[in-house]
């Protein structure tokens, strides 16, 4: 079993979470975790894995944190 | 006519002459407004080498051609100035409504020249221009004054533009407060008001603001809000969360400057972040004149109400001094809008004092009985904020900002400033281009003239390896030189999440009747920002000044998911000068000046 921590921001928590931990059998994509969570397409702006910018197409690998944020910005 | 009126207002403080002049059309034309057409004519107007505090330095409170129009954001003004912080040319922007009250009294610009002898406010209502007695004003703290002044002005419309005690006591870190809790915040634009014994400026105007081709204008204003409104950050993520998402984002990404930017991870950042905000203490939105993104917010705490507080106001007293006590950073901001200090200086110099006391730099005895500067204590940072408006003491050394503090202390590499400018709340370690930026900025360590994070973190207009140096000067150049334009426009930074030069182009065109191409906005930035940096240059600034503190070139990041980096300044500066067109010595060619009509 892969081990994938995910994180919600912002308004993806509203009737999610904050974090979980989730597990799966074989390495998803962002794309998949996306879907299971019921997130739709359009919400993904920023996905990261372990702090780093990645597209929604990258494949997950055990222990790795997600953090998925809507289109947010500021400065 | 168009939306350019052609006027400045000059107000001199020690003859006490009151006149209006013709705005030169071609300076209009070349610089566009606010940052680029102010920063032209301070460096036209006054002595190279003058002490900033003197009455020979000038103040210019400049609008831009969208000010004050219909188009979105149209609120802005520039604070133009020689900087006390750091002697370089100063240009402090801000929001609320008074920038746009400046135009309806009939000016694009206000130049205040000179010194008064005793405290005076000046008073605005269109053509009718008073200087007034403000020594009942004097001492007062920025709500305190301009209730006062709407009282004694006798229209609750009127806006009003001043400074608090820190202002009046001369500190390099003073703002110029407006609405209440708008800032031109950095720079120590502030003090210079204070050294004109200037408390306040309070403008009423009638007049409409008008588009040169009024359909044209109104069918491209249509276009930028529906940009705006369609547009993922300006059109939902800005509104529903403010300035302060950010901070969940950072901390991920780990630059999230921690403790006086030793780490760039905060374990406690949820409890600052945005969301939290949201959550416990905003009350509600508190937008700028004909803004539609509505970032503003406004919270309370313990029944006291009041604006903010932004993601580098709950960066700069949060993670960076190591504090999660969300209301305590909410009244530390709360107290910096107060005094009129800028946040960022304010709480990174706070965290800067914390690492001095942390390393024994500073002792207990050196803080006048007041609150003990250990990490996270928030009692510290409202009350050290408080002080900073002090005469003397402690307060009063906080109150000259980080580069001074440390120096005193003989630690002067434990201030994270860049050319005396505190840095904002992003670590470099972990942003190639953001640090370059930091490097490069004509005001010293900011985040808002080349906002990097743009494209290095959030992914827009397209998402870069934030590690990498491939590319990264040219990218700094274009967000520079767009960013100047903007900053000469009268609309805010934040349209460019949506906005590209091509719509300015169009808005600026429309409105003022003078044709800009989108290369035309971009050579105007260009243009402002070599201005700037020959005024530095003149000033004896060096390549040498392009640089970043000790830590971030040196040490690297300790842990998170930028571990293991430095910044690579070294590796990016050459390149960037080329492409700048400038000297192996960071001095702007004879070439490209001429080129830009310089």
């Amino acid at each position: 079993m892969l081990k994938i921590t995910v994180k919600l921001f912002a308004t993806l928590r509203h009737n999610r979470f904050k974090v979980a931990e989730h597990e799966y059998f074989a390495a998803p994509t962002i794309l998949a975790v996306a879907e299971e969570l019921k997130i739709p397409r359009e919400e993904l702006a920023l996905t990261m894995v372990n702090g780093v910018l990645v597209p929604v197409e990258h494949l997950l690998q055990d222990g790795d944190t997600l953090s998925i944020f809507p289109p947010v910005g500021g400065g | 006519m168009g939306s350019v009126l052609g006027k400045v207002l000059r107000v001199n403080l020690t003859t006490g002459a009151i006149y209006t002049e013709e705005l030169s059309a071609k300076l209009s034309k070349e610089f566009i407004g606010g940052r680029g057409l102010g920063g032209k004519m301070l460096a036209d107007e006054i002595p190279v080498g003058i002490d900033s505090l003197s009455a020979e330095n000038k103040l210019f409170f400049v609008t831009g051609p969208l000010t004050g129009t219909t188009a979105p954001t149209g609120g802005r003004y520039m604070v133009v100035t020689k900087s006390p912080l750091n002697d370089v040319i100063a240009s402090s922007n801000s929001g609320g409504f008074w920038g746009a009250e400046l135009k309806f009294a009939g000016y694009d610009l206000l130049v205040v020249e000179g010194k008064a002898t005793e405290p005076v406010y000046i008073s605005i209502k269109d053509d009718l221009v008073e200087i007034k007695h403000a020594g009942h004003l004097w001492g007062k703290n920025t709500n305190e004054t301009t209730d006062l002044l709407l009282k004694e002005f006798g229209d609750p419309k009127a806006r009003v533009a001043n400074i608090g005690t820190a202002g009046e006591q001369l500190s390099r870190i003073a703002c110029i407060m407006n609405d209440r809790w708008r800032a031109a915040g950095r720079s120590g634009v502030g003090a210079v008001m204070g050294a004109k014994n200037l408390k306040a400026i309070v403008v009423r105007g009638s007049n409409k603001v008008e588009a040169a081709d009024p359909d044209k204008f109104k069918e491209h204003v249509k276009d930028a809000m529906l940009r705006i409104k369609e547009n993922g950050v300006t059109g939902q993520g800005l509104p529903a969360y403010g300035t302060a998402v950010l901070v969940n984002i950072i901390n991920e990404a780990g630059i999230l400057p921690t403790n006086n930017f030793q780490y760039g991870v905060f374990p406690d950042a949820e409890e600052i972040s945005g969301e939290a905000v949201a959550e416990k203490y905003m009350k509600k939105k508190d937008p700028c004149f004909r803004c539609p993104i509505a970032c503003g917010r406004y919270c309370e705490v313990d029944g006291v109400g009041g604006g903010g507080p932004e993601y580098e106001t709950v960066w700069a007293f949060g993670s960076d001094c190591g504090i999660s006590d969300l209301k305590a950073v909410i009244k530390a901001n709360n107290a910096c809008n107060e005094v009129g200090v800028d946040t960022i200086s304010a709480g990174a110099t706070i965290a800067a004092a914390m690492e001095l006391y942390q390393r024994g730099f500073i002792k207990d005895a050196d803080l006048d009985g007041g609150p003990a500067l250990q990490w996270g204590n928030g009692e510290a940072i409202v009350e050290w904020v408080k002080r900073m408006a002090d005469k003397k003491g402690f307060g009063a050394k906080l109150a000259m900002g980080s580069a001074r503090l440390a120096a005193a202390y003989g630690a002067p590499d434990l201030s994270m400033t860049v050319k005396k400018l505190e840095l904002p709340a992003y670590d470099p370690r972990g942003l190639m281009g953001h640090g370059l930026q930091y490097a490069t900025a004509n005001r010293g360590g900011c985040h808002v003239r080349g906002y990097m994070i743009s494209p290095e973190i959030l992914g827009m207009p397209e998402a870069l390896d934030r590690f990498s140096i491939e590319g990264k000067a040219e990218w700094v150049k274009i967000f520079q030189d767009l960013t100047a334009a903007i900053d000469s426009s009268g609309l805010c930074l934040f349209t460019s999440f949506a906005l590209g030069a091509k719509e300015y182009a169009e808005l600026l065109t429309a409105a003022t009747g003078v044709n800009y191409s989108a290369e035309d906005v971009l050579t105007s930035g260009e243009r402002c920002f070599n201005v700037e940096r020959l005024f530095n240059f003149a000033e004896g600034y060096t390549a040498a000044d392009d640089t970043l503190p000790k830590r971030f070139l040196e040490d690297p990041m300790p842990a998170g998911p930028s571990k293991g980096h430095l910044h690579r300044l070294k590796e990016l500066l050459p390149k960037y000068y080329e492409i700048r067109g400038w000297d192996a010595e960071g001095m702007p060619g004879d070439k490209r000046l001429k080129a830009l009509g310089l």
